[in-house]
């Protein structure tokens, strides 16, 4: 058979595709485990920091601060994180779906909806369809801190200088390696929980004054915020590529067993033509 | 005394300080202070600066950066964006900081939208060799 020799390169393509999706799969799996182990870590901290708040802003005056002031227009900020890099299953298909979703059902009660994307993957996409205010790419390399915390500064400059009105952000939460949650949170105003006072007996010493220490702590809060939701995402990205490269791999390895098969059975029809083609010869000699 | 101060110190990277101690001094807004057991509750932000603990009679003493202390009922809690511990500073590079640092101020005007960010980084520089110089007593 004439195809034999191409059935061997489909077989060999297949074997070099499965080298490198398993390959992915290691990587993704060691860097997963350096997100999660991030994620985790900054787990206390914005816990902490959210209980001062809570305790501060219960305390206070509703519109004590700028950033938790509700206002009259609804201009809204959408900020997407998705990842730079695809390869992940439906991670980033997904979530600029989800945005998608979010930008049409809740266009109405808005009176002007932008985005802001961060990772490339969400900017492709959603570029073409709606405004994208400003893009960040490339922030996951080099993920700390600090670059979320330039991210949060921003977000509350454009809200202080009465750009947008509200900010909200959509991101990838990390649930488990097979599973991510889309969440979606409001980051500006910062909305203060209702909750009654009942245990907030404890009279407290605030140094420099309330007002201060709130003025402080709110960008904080924001930045935190926005820390959480990149690391999140970044760790849910690793997952998901995790998942869909051992996917690819279990397929691949599925397809060569096929396809040796189909090799097999047409080398054993070739032979048993030849054989037929020598025995035939044979006799006709013979007689 | 029997009674010790629980203190929990988290930074966005990890929970880097969970203890029972006798005494802790830190760098508030207002300037240092210093928290025994016992102390009502209280709530302050910090500066760029050092952290002092004392346990079983011995001193430790941390350069942190940014953040916030809560007092309540012998639990303190701080939250800073950083914190080295001083035997953990690299001494060499809190040094080049430094040099960098001041290299960077001397040709900006304090007009200028950098000044804040050179002048902080040396506060943090200074803190960190002041504090490494500490480790070795």
């Amino acid at each position: 058979m004439a195809n034999l020799k191409s059935i061997k390169k489909r077989i060999v393509s297949v074997k070099n595709t499965r080298q490198i999706t398993k390959a992915m799969k290691m990587v993704s799996a060691a860097k997963l485990r350096r997100a999660q182990e991030n994620v985790v870590a900054a787990r206390p901290y914005a816990g902490k920091l959210a209980e001062v708040l809570e305790r501060l802003a219960a305390s206070q005056e509703a519109d004590a601060n700028p950033l938790m002031v509700q206002r009259e227009s609804r201009r809204a900020l959408l900020v997407v994180v998705t990842s730079d890099r695809g390869l992940c299953g439906g991670f980033n298909a997904n979530l600029s779906k989800a945005a998608e979703r979010f930008i049409r059902e809740r266009k109405g009660e808005f009176s002007e909806l932008s985005l802001m994307t961060i990772g490339r993957k969400g900017y492709e996409f959603l570029r073409s369809r709606h405004t994208v205010r400003k893009h960040h790419g490339n922030i996951f390399s080099t993920l700390s801190y600090q670059t979320a915390a330039l991210v949060a500064q921003e977000l509350i400059e454009g809200y202080l200088a009465e750009e947008y009105d509200e900010v909200y952000v959509i991101y990838n939460a990390f649930k488990s390696v097979m599973t991510q949650d889309i969440t979606l949170e409001q980051l500006l105003p910062i909305a203060p929980k209702d909750q009654d006072n009942e245990e907030q007996g404890v009279e407290y010493i605030y140094e420099p004054s309330k007002a201060a220490l709130l003025d402080e702590l709110l960008p904080k809060h924001i930045e935190v915020q926005v820390f959480k939701a990149l690391l999140e995402s970044v760790a849910s990205e690793h997952g998901a590529r995790m998942t869909a490269m051992d996917a690819a791999s279990k397929n691949a390895t599925e397809m060569i067993g096929k396809l040796t098969l189909i090799y097999n059975r047409a080398r054993q029809a070739a032979i048993t033509t030849e054989l037929m083609e020598i025995i035939s010869g044979a006799e006709s000699i013979k007689g | 005394m029997a009674e010790k101060l629980k203190v929990e110190l988290v930074t966005p990277y990890k929970k880097v300080l969970s203890e029972e101690v006798d005494e802790i001094t830190a760098n508030g807004a207002l300037g240092e202070f210093g928290v025994l057991p016992g102390h009502a509750p209280f709530l302050t932000s910090l500066k760029i600066g050092e952290l002092t603990y004392k346990k079983d009679g011995a001193l430790y003493h941390m350069a942190v950066n940014w953040g916030y202390f809560e007092v309540e009922n012998d639990t303190v809690t701080v939250l800073v964006e950083t914190a080295e511990k001083a035997d953990e500073i690299d001494l060499e590079r809190a040094k080049a900081a430094l040099g960098r640092a001041e290299a960077e101020l001397k040709g900006l005007t304090p007009e200028d939208k950098n000044f804040r960010i050179y002048e902080a980084a040396l506060e943090r520089a200074l803190i960190r060799v002041q504090v490494a110089g500490k480790a070795k007593l």
